[in-house]
């Protein structure tokens, strides 16, 4: 299992963190998601057999969130 | 990361900005046509496409979300501006999707500036070091420092480790960890923390703590952390608004079906996303935490400031929170004798001593910057009574009034003198020579220059009671306490009954706070409906456990802290009956046939934005009581 934190652009809708959380809940290989509003952070805990951590940068970026930096 | 960034701009047609600016002004010949020229062919095309370009991005994300279950606000819009479309009404769907893109857009840069006073602090973390390593000065980056390595620092620039000053003297601002501004004197032997700042001096540093480990770091992740801690109102919100949006489209379906008033139903639509509200919350416990963090005050998140505004009890802590936790002389008495000359020749003595007392008499003695170089003769300690030594072929006596009377020293003219010192709460000191009393030297433990003032502003405030637990002697937890006019207090109690005495306090009085220095409070710090803790610079465990940490010294900062909590609730509040009263408003009007789309979207998108306004009034929360204060 592997953790990384991914800062946001900036969030300004408590609904696109709804929306974010929910996109991540549903893809396979992560196993667990916090998506956090003031700091716009999400926090995910994936299996990296399934899920690159690009993988999950695209996926957000597909979504229309700029990832600014992984950690 | 630029190619990347460029890479996503591609991908996306315009930004945000461009977005609002471009709608913005099709927007606006589309009305000037309108207006003029009427509802004609080209005016149709300039509101088209006005639709168009502010109406993409939405439709784009509507269609992302819905692929995952999520039916959002950009559903609700897009179905309402297709729906328009289909009914002929160009101008209000040009009209909606650029009010939509405007507000998104306001909304996020309004929230960015609520959120700028953390920002702003995460801002303040150094860039650089500059070590010495084998005798060369080297720059590297702050985390590449190791523990143990020198650190140099110049005036004007930034401290990046925690460690303590082993050359140089310096007057350090240390406002990004204690929100005091006022530079602090610091020379060998001292601490130093990362994030502070050299404002004149030069100072070689050996590095204890680095990276991550700073002080300062820690504070960054704390502050991080808190405010995505969601207060109580906010869970509670996120829920209704779970089942807000599903119910407002269901009714819209069941008018829709019984009036048959498509253009009802569309802008019912419109105002069913809970914008302002959910965003309520959230918003104002970002800009009150800000706001502490800015001024040495961390909250470990939005519920805790719900919990601290509700405070009915405060119970402190003795020894390092209502008193400075150093012993200090605070009195000399001197009799036929100049009281420098006392004290010199005290601290003489005293120099060899291991007891505590001694240290706050040499202490007194280097700040009034006496020699006390001399060497004493025939240095003697009696254990529980004091001591004697011989200087400049005088024998002198320190100590108890028992080592007075078995050394012939006459104390019946000045006794009342020394008990009426007792009874103030301070330990007295007999100093005798030649069978007469040189003078009296007290000494105590100093109460924190703020102390009586926050125990009267918290009265001010509405706390009922404000008690101090300690494990020292009744007379002087007495002193104390009359001396800062606490209500109560409760002396001789070990860590164990300080937790069960908090425990009582609760019961009797509603929810309590502890506050303490974290060093043998901790337990009752943990207990307390909230545990405070003071001077939190340095103090791991204190930051650890408490939820709110007053990061300097200064314990009047507690009265702001719990005003600005309250603010802070507060203002959640008036978000909250704001965003619900909007809504009914806009329900009515819709209901009543007055309102319609873009004036829902309107008035939907400025309620959001007074929302957040709102909340960054927080921001500036105590400036002007600050000023209040002063006068007073």
């Amino acid at each position: 299992m592997t953790n990384k934190t991914y800062q946001l652009e900036s969030l300004a809708c408590p609904t696109c963190v709804a929306k974010i959380s929910n996109m991540l809940k549903k893809t396979k290989g992560i196993t667990y998601s916090e998506v956090l509003f003031n700091s716009s952070r999400a926090k995910v805990t994936f299996d990296e057999e399934v899920i690159s951590s690009q993988d999950i940068i695209d996926k957000i970026e597909k979504f229309g969130y700029k990832v600014l930096s992984e950690k | 990361m630029k190619n990347k960034l460029r890479a996503f701009f591609a991908k996306f047609w315009l930004t945000k900005g461009q977005t609002v600016f471009v709608s913005g002004i099709f927007v606006l010949i589309s009305f000037i046509l309108l207006k003029t020229i009427g509802y004609l062919v080209a005016t149709i095309v300039f509101m088209m496409l006005t639709s168009a370009i502010a109406g993409i991005p939405i439709f784009k994300n509507a269609i992302i979300a819905i692929r995952y279950k999520i039916v959002g606000i950009d559903a609700l819009v897009t179905i309402a501006v297709i729906g328009a479309i289909i009914i002929g009404e160009y101008w209000e769907a040009a009209a909606v999707t650029f009010l939509f893109m405007l507000g998104d857009y306001l909304e996020s840069r309004t929230i960015e500036k609520t959120r700028s006073s953390i920002r702003s602090l995460i801002n303040l973390a150094p860039d650089k070091t500059r070590v010495k390593r084998d005798g060369v000065e080297i720059e590297i980056a702050p985390e590449d420092a190791a523990v143990g390595d020198h650190v140099i620092v110049k005036p004007g620039e930034k401290i990046s480790v925690d460690g303590v000053i082993i050359e140089g003297a310096a007057y350090i601002n240390q406002s990004a960890i204690t929100g005091e501004s006022i530079p602090v004197g610091k020379g060998i032997g001292q601490k130093v923390f990362s994030g502070t700042i050299i404002e004149s001096g030069y100072l070689i540093i050996e590095a204890e703590k680095i990276g991550e480990d700073t002080t300062f770091s820690r504070i960054l992740q704390m502050v991080e952390e808190a405010q995505d801690k969601k207060a109580k109102t906010q869970k509670f919100l996120e829920k209704f608004s779970r089942f807000y949006t599903p119910s407002i489209i269901l009714i819209t379906i069941i008018i829709y079906i019984i009036v048959r008033d498509i253009r009802l139903a569309l802008t019912l639509l419109v105002i069913s996303c809970p914008g302002a509200l959910v965003i309520s919350a959230p918003i104002s416990i970002v800009a009150g935490i800000g706001n502490g963090a800015k001024n040495g005050v961390l909250f470990k998140g939005g519920d805790i400031m719900e919990r601290l505004g509700a405070v009915r009890v405060i119970a402190f802590d003795k020894t390092g929170t209502l008193t400075e936790g150093q012993p200090k002389v605070t009195k000399i008495q001197a009799f036929g004798i100049d009281e420098n000359e006392l004290l010199k020749i005290t601290a003489v003595g005293e120099a060899y001593s291991e007891h505590p007392l001694a240290k706050a008499i040499i202490n007194k003695a280097n700040e009034m910057n006496l020699d006390i170089s001399q060497k004493p003769e025939n240095t003697q300690t009696i254990t529980g009574h004091g001591l004697t030594f011989d200087l400049n072929s005088v024998s002198y006596f320190v100590g108890n009034t028992t080592l007075m009377k078995e050394n012939g020293i006459d104390i019946s003219d000045t006794e009342p003198l020394f008990t009426a010192q007792q009874e103030q709460g301070q330990t007295a000191i007999w100093v005798g020579a030649n069978g007469k009393v040189l003078g009296i030297i007290s000494i105590a433990d100093t109460i924190r220059k703020d102390a009586k003032t926050l125990i009267a502003n918290l009265r001010k405030i509405g706390i009922r009671k404000s008690i101090m637990l300690t494990g020292d002697n009744a007379k002087v937890a007495k002193a104390i306490a009359s001396e800062t006019g606490l209500d109560e207090y409760h002396s001789q109690l070990l860590p164990q009954e300080k937790v069960e005495k908090l425990s009582a306090l609760q019961k009797k009085y509603g929810k309590a706070a502890m506050v303490g220095d974290g060093v043998n409070d901790a337990p009752a710090l943990a207990t307390a409906d909230l545990g405070i803790a003071v001077g939190g610079v340095g103090s791991d465990i204190a930051m650890e456990t408490a939820d709110v940490i007053l990061m300097s010294a200064e314990i009047g900062k507690l009265s702001y802290a719990i005003r600005l909590s309250r603010a802070t609730s507060r203002n959640i509040k008036q978000n909250i009956v704001f965003a619900l009263a909007v809504t009914a408003a806009l329900l009515i009007g819709v209901i009543w046939g007055k309102v319609f789309l873009s004036v829902g979207m309107l008035v939907h998108e400025a309620s959001v934005l007074l929302v957040i306004i709102n909340a960054a009034r927080l921001l500036y929360y105590g400036k002007r009581v600050k000023k209040k204060k002063k006068i007073a």
